[in-house]
C-alpha cells in the first residue's frame, strides 16, 4: 500500500549546540518535511464540512439581531411547516437537556460570571447569541425556514462601552451580580511612587487595542450523533482539546465519559478560537440528541465575526521610569479590558487581562512593578484566548515604554534593551511580577538580532534616506512568552482541562511504529514532530511510523492544543513512550537472541550490537515472533510491544520562551500608509525540533501579530452592533502587504524535561505588533508625533501627524 | 425555491448531466452533489479564495459562481489537477517548503499559483505576493508559499532552457 509519507527524506542533521536526546539521532532538529500533508495539496483533507453521516440532518441558528433584548415570544409554526424541517427549538427546549453553566476560575479570587445556556433563555446579551434553532434535511431548508421564523422582542438598555461599564449610570447587564465587573486585580511589589519620584526620566502613554478576532479559515463546526440505540454521542468537531470536550458534554448532558466520543480530523485553523465551549456547540449536540439522529453545524463567515470569540479589546494606561545611565527602574500599568456579556467557558476570560499583568515589563531585570487590572462586563460578542493571550497587549505596552524612555534620555533602543534585559547567567529568577523565568537567552538573542539585521548600516540607510525625505522606522519587541503550562494555569482553578498527556507507541508486526497522542494536530505540524521524536526515540527509519491523534476514544487522556504545550509536552510524552518501547524491544531481542539487553541497540529498524554495530535482528522478524510465534518464546516471557507515558510539566507554573523581533518600515507622512519593508525574528523554543516548522510557525504568528497592529479590529457602532462582520471589510494581512521575514534561533533547552523544548506558537503574535508600532514611530519621529492606537491606520497616522483633524 | 434547471457540465473531464437548482453555487454543486470536498468554503463571499476553481481554464471564485453559469463549460478541481499531474511540483514545493499547515486554504492557493506559473513565468517575487493576495492564509504567513511558488518558476524556466 502506498504510504503518504513517501515524500520523505531521511533527516538531515543541523548544526546544534544542543547535545542529542536520543542514541542514534537523525531526525530531532532536522527540517524534516511533514509527513501526511501531500494529501492536503491534493485536497483530500477531511474537514468537518466533508464528513456526511447517513440521516445527517442540519442546523441554522436565528441570532439576535440586537445587542440586548428580552424575547417575548418565538414564533415558529411557518417555520416549522416548510420543507425538510425536522424541529425548531428555542433555549426553554433546549435547558431540558442542557445544563447551564458558569465560567469562572477558582483561583481568580473574586471572578463572577452569570449562567448560560446552549440557546438563550429570556433574554439575549450579544448581537449573534444564538436564540433559535431550525434544523432541517438540508442546510438549505434550514435557512430557508429560518427566514420565516419570527422573534418577538423588546430591547433592553445597553452596555457596550467599557470605559463606562462600571459606571453607577450604566445599566446592569446580569443584576445579580450587583455590577458589571467580572474580575479585579491589582498588584503592587512596593516603592512604586518612591521609584518614579526619584527616576530621571518618567515616560508614560495611554495605549488602546482594537477588538479582533482569529478568522480561522475554516469556520467552526461540528457534527452531533447522539446513537439512542447505543446511548452513545459521537461528535466530530473542528477543535483543539477533544477530551475537554467529552468532559464538558459528559457534565453538561449528564453522560458518563465512557459514553461520549469527540473526533478531530483536520483542523482548518484554529488559533485559539476553536479551544472554548460556545453555546451552539451545546445547542447542536441537544438537537441531536432530542431527534436521534446527526446533526451538522457549520457557522457561516457573518455568523462567524459575531459567535467566534473576539480578543484583546484594551485601554491601557501606563508609565515607565528610567535614570539617565538608562536603567529601567519600574512600570506603572492600569488595564482596562471589556469581554462581553459572559465569561467563555471553560478557560475563562479573565485570563488575558490577568496575563497582563503577569507579563508586563517581563523581560527586564526592574524591581518595581504595580498594576490595576479591571475586567468588565458588556454587551458584545464574548472575549476569551486568542494566540498569544495577552502577550501582544504586555508586549506592546512594555516596548512602547521602553522607546519613549529611550528617547527622553537620548538612548539607542537597541541599546537600552541590551542594558535592562535580566542577563543570561541570572536564572532560574523571578520577574517583578512573581513570574518564576527558568532559564532564557535575552542577551544572545539580542547580539544574534544585532548581526542578522546589520543593524548600524540599516541605521545609516534610515538615515540617509530620511534627508531625502523617504521615512523609515526601526523597532524592536523583546519578548517572553509563557509555554509548557502545568497545572497551575487552569487546574488549580477547577477547571477540567489536563495540564499532563499522554503517548501510546506500539511496534507492529512488520516493524511499523504507531504513535498514538493525545495532542493533535492544527497544522503547526505536530504529528510531524512526533513521527521525528519517534522515529529517534525507538530507532526506525521516519517513514515507519504512522501518528494517529484527535480521537478520545483512541488516544491518551491529554489536553490538546494550547499554550504552546504541544511539542514541549506532548513532545517529552512521545519521546518517554518511545524509549520506554524501545527499552522492551532490547528485553525482546535479548530473549530472542540470548544475549544481555545491556549490549544491544536499536538503531536505523534493526536490533544491533550496541559496540560494534553488528545487525543481530531486524525489528520486523523480532515482530514476526513477539506476535506470531509465540511458542518459540520462554514460557515466563511475554512481548510488550506497546507502551504507554505521560508527561505533565511539574517544575513551573509554565515554561517561559523569550525572542526578539524587529520590524522595518516606511511610513508615506502625506496618506499615513505604512509599508513593511523587513522583519526580524531570533526565537529561542529551547530545543528546536524542526527548524522549518519553527521558522514557519514564527512567521505565521508574526503575520497575525501585524494583523492586530495595521488592520484588524472588530468595529462596533453605539448600539453594539458589529459594523464590519464579513471578510471584505473586516482587514487581514494578505501577501502582497507582508515582508518577507527573516528567522533565526537561539537554543536554551528546558531542564524541565528530557527533550528540553519550549512552545514556539505565540511568540510572533506576542511581539509583532510592538516592533511594528515602534518602527512607525521611529519613522515619525522627526515630526514629534506617535501614535499607540491598534490597529495603527492610516488615518490614526495622520491624526498623529496633525494632518486630520 | 425555483425548479430544477437542467446542467451538462464537464468536471475534471467527466461529462455530467443533472437537474440543479438555479441559485446552487459552483462549489456547492462541486462538493455536495459530485462529492469533490477538495474545493474548500471560507468566507462564501468571494474574498477568501478557499474556493478558487478553474472554468473554461480560467480560476473562478466557486461561491460567487453559480453552477448553471458553468453549463456547456469545463470545470477543473484540485482533485482533477492532481490526477492529472499538471501540478505535481508545485504541490511537491508546497510540502517541501511546509508552504501549508492547515491546509484549508491550500487548494485554492494551488488554482491560483497554477495559473501564475502558467500565464506568468517572468513573475517577480513581489510579483508572486501580488497574485496570490486574493488568498487568505492565516497560518503560514505567506513565506514559505511565495518560496514554493518562486521554486516552481525558477524550475519550470530551467526544465524549458
Amino acid at each position: 500500500m502506498k504510504r503518504d509519507i513517501t515524500n520523505l527524506e531521511p533527516g538531515v542533521q543541523v548544526p546544534t549546540t544542543v547535545a542529542p536526546v536520543t542514541e542514534d539521532q537523525r531526525y530531532i532538529g532536522a527540517s524534516v518535511p511533514r509527513g501526511g500533508i501531500e494529501r492536503l495539496t491534493q485536497g483530500l483533507g477531511q474537514y468537518i464540512d466533508d464528513i456526511e453521516l447517513p440521516r445527517m440532518a442540519h442546523v441554522a441558528f436565528w441570532r439576535s439581531p440586537v445587542a440586548h433584548m428580552r424575547i417575548k415570544a418565538v414564533h415558529a409554526d411557518t417555520a416549522r411547516a416548510m420543507p425538510g424541517v425536522l424541529l425548531v427549538a428555542d433555549g426553554h427546549d433546549l435547558a431540558k437537556v442542557c445544563k447551564p453553566w458558569v465560567a469562572v476560575l477558582g483561583h481568580l479570587a473574586g471572578m463572577k460570571s452569570a449562567p448560560q445556556h446552549a440557546l438563550a433563555v429570556d433574554r439575549a446579551c450579544w448581537q449573534g447569541e444564538p436564540v433559535v434553532a431550525v434544523v432541517a434535511e438540508t442546510r438549505a431548508q434550514a435557512e430557508d425556514a429560518l427566514q420565516h421564523i419570527t422573534v418577538d422582542y423588546e430591547e433592553l438598555p445597553l452596555a457596550t462601552d467599557m470605559e463606562t461599564a462600571l459606571d453607577a449610570a450604566t445599566p446592569l447587564i446580569h443584576p445579580e451580580l450587583g455590577d458589571n465587573l467580572c474580575f479585579t486585580r491589582s498588584l503592587d511589589v512596593g516603592e512604586v511612587d518612591r521609584v518614579f519620584a526619584e527616576a530621571d526620566a518618567v515616560a508614560e502613554a495611554t495605549f488602546e487595542f482594537g477588538r479582533h478576532t482569529g478568522v480561522t479559515l475554516e469556520p467552526r463546526a461540528q457534527i452531533a450523533h447522539w446513537n439512542p440505540a447505543e446511548q452513545r454521542l459521537t461528535v466530530y468537531h473542528s477543535f483543539q482539546a477533544p477530551h475537554m470536550m467529552q468532559d464538558l458534554y459528559g457534565r453538561q448532558f449528564d453522560l458518563p465519559a465512557s459514553a461520549i466520543r469527540v473526533v478531530c480530523k483536520d483542523v482548518g485553523g484554529s488559533f485559539g478560537i476553536k479551544v472554548h465551549a460556545y453555546p451552539d456547540d451545546f445547542a447542536t449536540v441537544a438537537l441531536s440528541i432530542l431527534l436521534g439522529r446527526p446533526v451538522k453545524f457549520v457557522a457561516d463567515r457573518l455568523e462567524s465575526f459575531t459567535s467566534d470569540i473576539h480578543a484583546r479589546h484594551h485601554r491601557v494606561k501606563a508609565r515607565i521610569a528610567v535614570n539617565q545611565s538608562g536603567e529601567i527602574l519600574g512600570f506603572d500599568m492600569d488595564d482596562l479590558t471589556g469581554i462581553g456579556p459572559y465569561s467563555m467557558f471553560p478557560r475563562t476570560s479573565a485570563i488575558e487581562g490577568n496575563q497582563v499583568v503577569n507579563l508586563v515589563g517581563g523581560p527586564y531585570k526592574h524591581k518595581h512593578y504595580r498594576a490595576k487590572l479591571n475586567v468588565v462586563f458588556q454587551n458584545k460578542t464574548p472575549t476569551c484566548q486568542y494566540r498569544g493571550v495577552g502577550h501582544p497587549i504586555a508586549c506592546a505596552v512594555t516596548e512602547a515604554l521602553v522607546d519613549l524612555a529611550a528617547q527622553k534620555i537620548g538612548m539607542d533602543p537597541l541599546k537600552i534593551r541590551e542594558l535592562n534585559v535580566i542577563p543570561d547567567d541570572a536564572y532560574p529568577t523571578t520577574g517583578a511580577s512573581g513570574i518564576k523565568l527558568e532559564v532564557l537567552s535575552h542577551e544572545a538573542s539580542l547580539k544574534k538580532l544585532r548581526e542578522l539585521m546589520n543593524y548600524d548600516a540599516l541605521r545609516a540607510e534610515q538615515a540617509a534616506l530620511r534627508q531625502q525625505g523617504i521615512h523609515r522606522g526601526i523597532g524592536f519587541a523583546t519578548v517572553i512568552e509563557l509555554t509548557n503550562p502545568s497545572a497551575a494555569f487552569y487546574g488549580v482553578g477547577g477547571a477540567r482541562i489536563a495540564s499532563q498527556d499522554g503517548a501510546t507507541v506500539r511496534l507492529d508486526p512488520e516493524g511499523d511504529i504507531t504513535v498514538l497522542v493525545g495532542v493533535g494536530e492544527q497544522g503547526q505540524g505536530t504529528e510531524g514532530i512526533y513521527r521525528q521524536i519517534a522515529a529517534d526515540a525507538v530507532g526506525v527509519d521516519i517513514t515507519k511510523v504512522k501518528v494517529l491523534t484527535g480521537d478520545t476514544d483512541v488516544t491518551p487522556y491529554g489536553g490538546g492544543t494550547w499554550a504552546s504545550r504541544g511539542a514541549g509536552v506532548g513532545g517529552e510524552a512521545v519521546l518517554l513512550a518511545g524509549q520506554a518501547l524501545r527499552e522492551n524491544i532490547l528485553k525482546v531481542a535479548a530473549v530472542m537472541l540470548k544475549r544481555e539487553a545491556a549490549g544491544l541497540a536499536v538503531r536505523r529498524d534493526r536490533v544491533v550490537d550496541a559496540a560494534t554495530g553488528e545487525e543481530l535482528l531486524p525489528l520486523k522478524e523480532l515482530g514476526r515472533v513477539a506476535y506470531f510465534r509465540s511458542d518459540t518464546l520462554p514460557a515466563d516471557f511475554t512481548p510488550e510491544l506497546m507502551v504507554t507515558r505521560h508527561y505533565a510539566q511539574r517544575d513551573y507554573p509554565f515554561i517561559f520562551t523569550n525572542g526578539v523581533q524587529a520590524s522595518y518600515v516606511e511610513v508615506d507622512p502625506d496618506t499615513g500608509f505604512v509599508k513593511l519593508l523587513k522583519h526580524w525574528a531570533v526565537e529561542d523554543c529551547g530545543r528546536v525540533l524542526n527548524p522549518m516548522l519553527v521558522d514557519e510557525q514564527m512567521r505565521g504568528a508574526i503575520v497575525q501579530g501585524i494583523g492586530g497592529a495595521l488592520f484588524e479590529e472588530c468595529l462596533y457602532d453605539d448600539a453594539g452592533l458589529m459594523l464590519n462582520a464579513n471578510m471584505a471589510d473586516y482587514l487581514v494581512p494578505m501577501s502582497a502587504e507582508m515582508p518577507d521575514i527573516e528567522v533565526a534561533h537561539v537554543m536554551t533547552p528546558t531542564r524541565s524535561s528530557k527533550l528540553g523544548a519550549k512552545g514556539a506558537g505565540e511568540a510572533g503574535t506576542a511581539g509583532a505588533p510592538a516592533a511594528v508600532m515602534n518602527a512607525i514611530n521611529d519613522a515619525l519621529a522627526p515630526f514629534s508625533a506617535c501614535v499607540h492606537s491598534q490597529p495603527i491606520t492610516p488615518e490614526k497616522v495622520l491624526r498623529a501627524l496633525g494632518k486630520v483633524v | 425555491m425555483a425548479d430544477l434547471h437542467p446542467l451538462h457540465v464537464t468536471v475534471n473531464g467527466q461529462a455530467h448531466r443533472c437537474s440543479i437548482a438555479p441559485r446552487t453555487h459552483l462549489v456547492d454543486f462541486l462538493r455536495e452533489d459530485l462529492g469533490l470536498k477538495g474545493s474548500h468554503l471560507g468566507c462564501e463571499h468571494g474574498v477568501c479564495g478557499a474556493c478558487t476553481v478553474e472554468l473554461n481554464g480560467q480560476i473562478v471564485r466557486g461561491c460567487l459562481t453559480l453552477a448553471v453559469q458553468a453549463d456547456g463549460g469545463s470545470v477543473q478541481t484540485i482533485e482533477g489537477l492532481s490526477q492529472s499531474g499538471v501540478i505535481r511540483d508545485l504541490q511537491q514545493a508546497f510540502v517541501a517548503r511546509n508552504a501549508l499547515q492547515c491546509g484549508f486554504c491550500t487548494s485554492g492557493m494551488l488554482m491560483a499559483a497554477k495559473e501564475l506559473v502558467e500565464t506568468r513565468p517572468e513573475a517577480t517575487r513581489a510579483e508572486v505576493r501580488e497574485w496570490i493576495s486574493g488568498n487568505y492564509c492565516r497560518c503560514t504567513g505567506y513565506h514559505a508559499i511565495v518560496d514554493a511558488i518562486c521554486d516552481v518558476l525558477r524550475q519550470r524556466k530551467e526544465t524549458q532552457a
